[in-house]
């Protein structure tokens, strides 16, 4: 199983049972995942982002025996943001980068992310976009008036040449229903999983938008890792559908490594 | 043995009480949950007049009557409506069915006009639920945080209460019922956070935590995965998904004859 969305160090504001990267792989080897697509907590507040990403890169490197696949932290509002670009693919050998706008400060409308867009899909880049990381509700009270990342404005920049694949993390329960499907119909975009919920979601959310665009993401270790897995459980998806949400999608975004 | 503390019969995509339930059953068999606690009818309504709590008050009693070996009620009532909450306590809970009392977001619950509804659930030894929320960006005008429970839970030490979501912001919640050994928190509704349950168990003891669901706007498979995923051990685990449901529901239980 590959699972998509997992980050490595330590969230802002609390531990979180398995936030090392040895209990992190430990138990999401127990959950059968063999493959899983890390970027950093550092990402959401650290300026100093070369840094973060040389972390990221080594942590994966020295942990999981070649499970954790590293993801990189771009912020397109900061100077020279295209060398952290450089440095994420030709330094670190990371396939691709983990955005997260709200943090950052720019909607997907911002013309820096388009100009980010155009040279990750220029070099061959998965570009994860975190739509959030935590219910708005919840958020520590100096975060309170975090905005709210709008992934329509990424439909236009899908339709143009040389796009890069994208990946939606934390995306489901911001976008839901025929926008949601309608975003997932516009190119090579997918979603992950971890902000599913509801009865049964998994096989209503199979019912709106089809298998293909559906990636097994745990958001572990900010979620329970076992959540993700128990969906499919509950909504007794047939095996071919769960391979390839569980698999098969994710070989299609990005080949074995 | 699974019990869930908190489903509803609104959201399922089903149009009566009675197919809403059924569905629900379906998922909660797939995931071994035993018994539901249900409350509230569709649609749901923040403030509802006393004919919206008898109207929705009757679609849990509909859904109850093929599935009582499988779920149990408890009475929709608010503290703005007392007399009325009354009159359904004593259909639903006295002369019904029912277990408990559901409080939502009509009127926050620290409120003197709650004081007669919990006395009346004490006397019948029913268990009284409260949505409690803490909200970054401010609650709805009538919906209780946990610190309006516990003030609640102070001026009646012998009824027993449940605070729902664990008060959303669960590292606050756990602070602000913690030296009120008769109120309960339920872990559902809310996002699959890790570190949830053992911040819980380890501020209130296992024997305060409940699984709960919040059943169809969740699902039973996100909120089992936070006491399944927990670090915690197996009889804390227990004590968590259904014993300790079943103990606090067994004095009413027993007053009814009826057998778990």
């Amino acid at each position: 199983m590959i699972d998509v969305n997992v980050s490595l160090s330590h969230y802002p504001f609390r531990r979180l049972p398995g936030d090392e990267p040895d209990a992190l792989v430990a138990r999401l080897r127990r959950l059968g995942v063999t493959e899983a697509w890390a970027g950093s907590f550092d990402a959401l507040f650290h300026r100093d982002v070369a840094a973060v990403n040389a972390r990221t890169a080594e942590a994966c490197r020295r942990h999981g025996d070649g499970l954790l696949r590293p993801f990189g932290a771009v912020d397109p509002m900061l100077p020279d943001w295209r060398e952290e670009l450089r440095r994420c693919q030709e330094v670190h050998g990371m396939p691709g980068v983990r955005l997260h706008p709200n943090y950052h400060g720019y909607g997907l409308d911002a013309p820096e992310f388009a100009e980010l867009m155009d040279e990750a899909g220029r070099r061959g880049l998965v570009v994860q976009v975190a739509i959030r990381m935590e219910d708005e509700r919840n958020l520590h009270p100096l975060l309170k008036s975090l905005p709210r990342t709008d992934p329509s404005p990424l439909i236009p920049l899908l339709a143009r040449p040389g796009r890069p694949r994208v990946v939606l993390l934390n995306a489901l329960r911001t976008v839901t229903g025929e926008p949601l499907r309608k975003l997932l119909a516009a190119g090579d975009v997918w979603v992950d999983l971890a902000s599913l919920d509801g009865m049964e979601g998994l096989r209503k959310l199979v019912a709106l938008v089809g298998v293909e665009p559906l990636l097994l993401g745990s958001h572990a270790p900010f979620f329970v890792p076992e959540a993700v897995h128990l969906q499919f459980q509950e909504s007794a998806l047939p095996a071919d559908q769960a391979e390839a949400i569980r698999r098969g999608n994710a070989r299609r975004v990005l080949p074995a490594g | 043995m699974i019990w869930d503390v908190h489903a509803h019969l609104a959201g399922t995509g089903e149009k009566t009480p009675e197919e809403a339930i059924a569905r629900l059953i379906v998922a909660a068999d797939r995931m071994g949950v035993d018994r539901l606690v249900v409350f509230m009818g569709d649609p749901w309504s923040h403030d509802p007049s006393p004919a919206d709590l008898t109207r929705q008050n009757d679609q849990v009693l509909k859904a109850l009557e093929h599935w009582h070996h499988r779920a149990f009620g408890f009475v929709y009532v608010s503290p703005r409506h007392v007399e009325a909450s009354l009159r359904e306590i004593d259909r639903c809970v006295r002369d019904g069915p029912m277990l408990g009392l559901k409080l939502w977001v009509a009127q926050r619950c620290d409120s003197p006009e709650a004081d007669a509804l919990v006395r009346r659930a004490q006397e019948l030894k029913g268990l009284i639920f409260q949505h409690t929320w803490i909200k970054a960006q401010g609650n709805l005008p009538g919906e209780s945080t946990p610190m309006d429970l516990a003030a609640l839970a102070s001026r009646h030490p012998g009824a027993s209460f449940v605070c729902g979501h664990v008060g959303g912001q669960w590292e606050l919640g756990v602070r602000a019922v913690r030296p009120f050994a008769n109120v309960s928190v339920d872990l559902g509704g809310g996002d699959v956070t890790a570190g949830m349950v053992e911040a819980a168990v380890r501020e209130l003891g296992a024997e305060r935590v409940l699984y709960g669901s919040d059943v169809p706007g969740r699902g039973f498979a996100t909120q089992l995965a936070k006491v399944l995923g927990a670090e915690i051990d197996e009889a804390e685990r227990r004590l968590i998904l259904g014993e300790n449901l079943r103990r606090l529901l067994t004095p009413i239980l027993r007053d009814k004859g009826i057998e778990t």
